[in-house]
């Protein structure tokens, strides 16, 4: 392998990359809130590339307003699921709601299966992003480019938010004792819905940008990019939203290099994932830049 | 894959439930003469949903169609009984055991693709029933077993002539191949690619893996790219193919693409945009090439139902063996004047010059078809038809 084809190779890996990263810092942070693993973000973001499909290519809506669409909506699934499902068992041991979070993950696959049909749906992606610059032999796609710069606007908007607002300041405290907080006269169930609606506008946000690289959705297309994420968010220390970036970069990087490096052991590429996850949680349960938990 | 609710079944079986209780309060007086009329149980086992449905959905419309045309054999109304494999193979079992032994189904068509077809021979040859499937061309499908039939061409005869194509009409030296293991079909027909190729003088510098359901093939794109292949051979499902040429044009790789049969589906096109023009594959079917009456009667109704809106893609091979199964079937049923499963096994088997919508159709006592195939290759955003290569 020459120069030019591992820049073109590392440059591929980070695409990838971020993409999880994108979707992984909406994982981590309902956890890293909650203390609850959203099995459904995955189908959420299902949600919300069809919603924008819907915006985009049915209604001829701009990409940008497509969207900001999709993540309102979502956003509004997000407090919808929340309520219905999770708010019962706000005070139920933590596996209930773990269980019921895969509930929702087949709730919505199902849905999907029903009212988009089973066939996938081609996503287009805008001029903008479809651009290709070349140095040197390495391609890159203008979309690449984007995607970490987008993704760091949105890392950067949401530590504003966690660090330096008083909802902030509410869900940091939701995170240490729900009780208490709630005792101080705090309304939990409004910051609870709060945090998934961002959550969930995230998982949105990350779905329209992965669909746009990878330019077909159907209604399972979140299980993977989900699960992947998870993998991402724990290696990077589950709950920590910039744990989340770099988890993401490095199980892309991991992902791409393995299948450039060792072609024979290319179907073995997402079992690579999880022998990473497993790995990280004999070693180092906490991730890369966790911290050691109280408990 | 994860496994689903098994709401619908539930609630068709509900609905089954009470429309038995009233056909039974209905039919009391007339006894007998209702009985005589028991329509036939024919199950169908397609991916309708999962990363292939649009085989399943393809080859369900042609069942229908052809069921329209005829839909009583006998003297007995046939009925199609379908069942989801949500492309799985779990699935795919599971449905077929409960198409013969709840549904009583005399016989069942599909599955649409090799590693289901697999899946659910067993399940047939155990019950002595013949399983018809349309698409699934792994030679392995129908070997050493008594049940299991097909209407199209197999893999060892489709790698052939794609390698003859690539090596004589692209004249394609130096090829690399992109194969998704997790399928039966794609690990096959990529082996059978190679072995020709290989044998007519060419060079596989290449081989690269991925699974389905990948989406980013960047990674394998780029070893190809190094080979300097002049060709790459993808014989994968129609996303895959899609999703690659996309990223094979974004990366830069200007090189002839060749596929196999999975590729003839409308989502080839409608999510491979214009990175798939020039894109060609070895397929069973093509509209211009209909004749026979049973073909043209299928086509002037898809037809008819085209500029009615009711169906909004072009005819592939997908509706076009999705109906010969459901013929080939009645005509076996026909020429046995029987529905028990070894007679029907034998006239299936002495299937031979039937004109079906796919064309001339004679099957073997090893359950395979022998037909010609055709080479297909996107053109203006169109499947349109190149050479056919004769067995």
């Amino acid at each position: 392998m020459d120069g030019a084809q591992l820049t073109q190779q590392i440059i591929n890996g980070l695409t990838l990359g971020s993409l999880y990263g994108l979707i992984a810092i909406g994982y981590t942070m309902v956890y890293g809130i909650l203390r609850l693993i959203n099995f459904a973000h995955g189908d959420v973001l299902m949600v919300g590339c069809y919603i924008a499909w819907f915006a985009a290519v049915q209604f001829g809506l701009p990409w940008w307003v497509a969207l900001m669409g999709s993540m309102v909506l979502t956003a509004l699934l997000g407090v919808i699921i929340d309520q219905g499902a999770y708010r019962p068992l706000r005070r139920a041991p933590r596996i209930s709601a773990l269980i019921t979070a895969i509930g929702v993950s087949f709730l919505l696959e199902n849905l999907g299966l029903v009212i988009f049909g089973g066939r996938p749906k081609a996503f287009a992606r805008p001029e903008v992003f479809n651009q290709i610059y070349e140095w040197g032999g390495v391609r890159v796609l203008s979309l690449s480019i984007w995607v970490p710069i987008l993704t760091a606007v949105i890392l950067a908007g949401l530590l504003l938010i966690i660090y330096r607002t008083r909802v902030g300041m509410a869900m940091r405290a939701l995170s240490r004792d729900m009780v208490t907080v709630q005792l101080m006269g705090v309304d939990t169930n409004r910051i609870v819905a709060i945090t998934f609606a961002l959550g969930s506008a995230l998982a949105a946000a990350g779905g329209v940008f992965w669909a746009m690289k990878y330019p077909q959705i159907n209604p399972l297309m979140g299980i993977l990019p989900g699960l992947k994420a998870f993998v991402a968010a724990v290696l990077g220390g589950i709950g920590n939203v910039v744990g989340a970036m770099i988890g993401g970069l490095l199980l892309g990087m991991a992902e791409i290099l393995l299948v450039a490096w060792l072609p024979e052991l290319a179907g073995y590429r997402d079992a690579l994932a999880f022998v990473l996850l497993i790995g990280i949680l004999i070693f180092k349960p906490t991730g890369i830049i966790g911290q050691e938990l109280p408990e | 894959m994860r496994r689903g609710f098994g709401f619908k079944n539930r609630c068709l079986a509900t609905a089954a439930a009470i429309l038995a209780i009233c056909g039974l309060l209905w039919g009391a007086p007339t006894g007998h003469a209702q009985a005589a009329k028991k329509p036939i149980v024919v199950g169908v086992v397609l991916p309708m949903t999962g990363p292939v449905a649009a085989y399943g959905q393809m080859c369900w419309l042609g069942m229908q169609i052809a069921h329209d045309m005829e839909p009583t054999v006998l003297g007995r109304p046939v009925k199609l009984v379908l069942a989801d494999n949500k492309s799985d193979n779990v699935e795919a079992a599971n449905a077929t055991s409960r198409l013969l032994k709840k549904e009583g189904a005399i016989a069942i068509l599909g599955p649409a693709t090799s590693g289901r077809a697999l899946a659910v021979a067993p399940l047939a040859e155990k019950a002595q029933r013949p399983v018809i499937s349309p698409t699934a061309t792994n030679p392995l499908v129908t070997q050493g077993k008594k049940y299991a039939f097909r209407v199209c061409f197999i893999d060892p005869f489709q790698g052939k002539v794609a390698a003859r194509y690539a090596y004589h009409k692209l004249g394609a030296r130096k090829a690399a191949v992109l194969i998704d293991v997790a399928q039966d079909y794609c690990v096959g027909l990529g082996n059978f690619f190679m072995r020709e190729f290989k044998k007519l003088g060419g060079k596989i510098v290449a081989q690269v893996k991925c699974n389905t359901g990948d989406q980013d093939f960047s990674a394998q794109l780029g070893t190809v790219k190094e080979s300097g292949a002049d060709l790459l051979y993808l014989p994968n499902y129609y996303t895959e193919d899609a999703l690659v040429a996309r990223q094979a044009k974004e990366l830069g790789l200007k090189i002839s693409m060749l596929s196999g049969d999975g590729a003839q589906a409308p989502e080839l096109v409608k999510i491979g945009g214009k990175a798939v023009e020039g894109f060609a594959f070895t397929a069973h079917f093509h509209p211009a090439g209909v004749k026979g009456t049973l073909a043209g009667q299928f086509k002037s109704i898809y037809d008819k139902m085209k500029r009615a809106g009711k169906i909004k893609e072009d005819l592939t091979g997908f509706h076009a063996l999705g109906a010969d199964t459901y013929l080939v079937l009645l005509d076996a049923i026909k020429r046995s004047g029987s529905i028990e499963g070894p007679k029907l096994r034998a006239a299936l088997a002495a299937t031979e010059g039937f004109e079906g919508v796919s064309g001339e159709i004679n099957i073997g006592p090893d359950g395979n078809a022998i037909k010609s195939a055709i080479i297909l290759k996107v053109f203006k955003g169109k499947f349109a038809y190149v050479t056919t290569m004769n067995p």
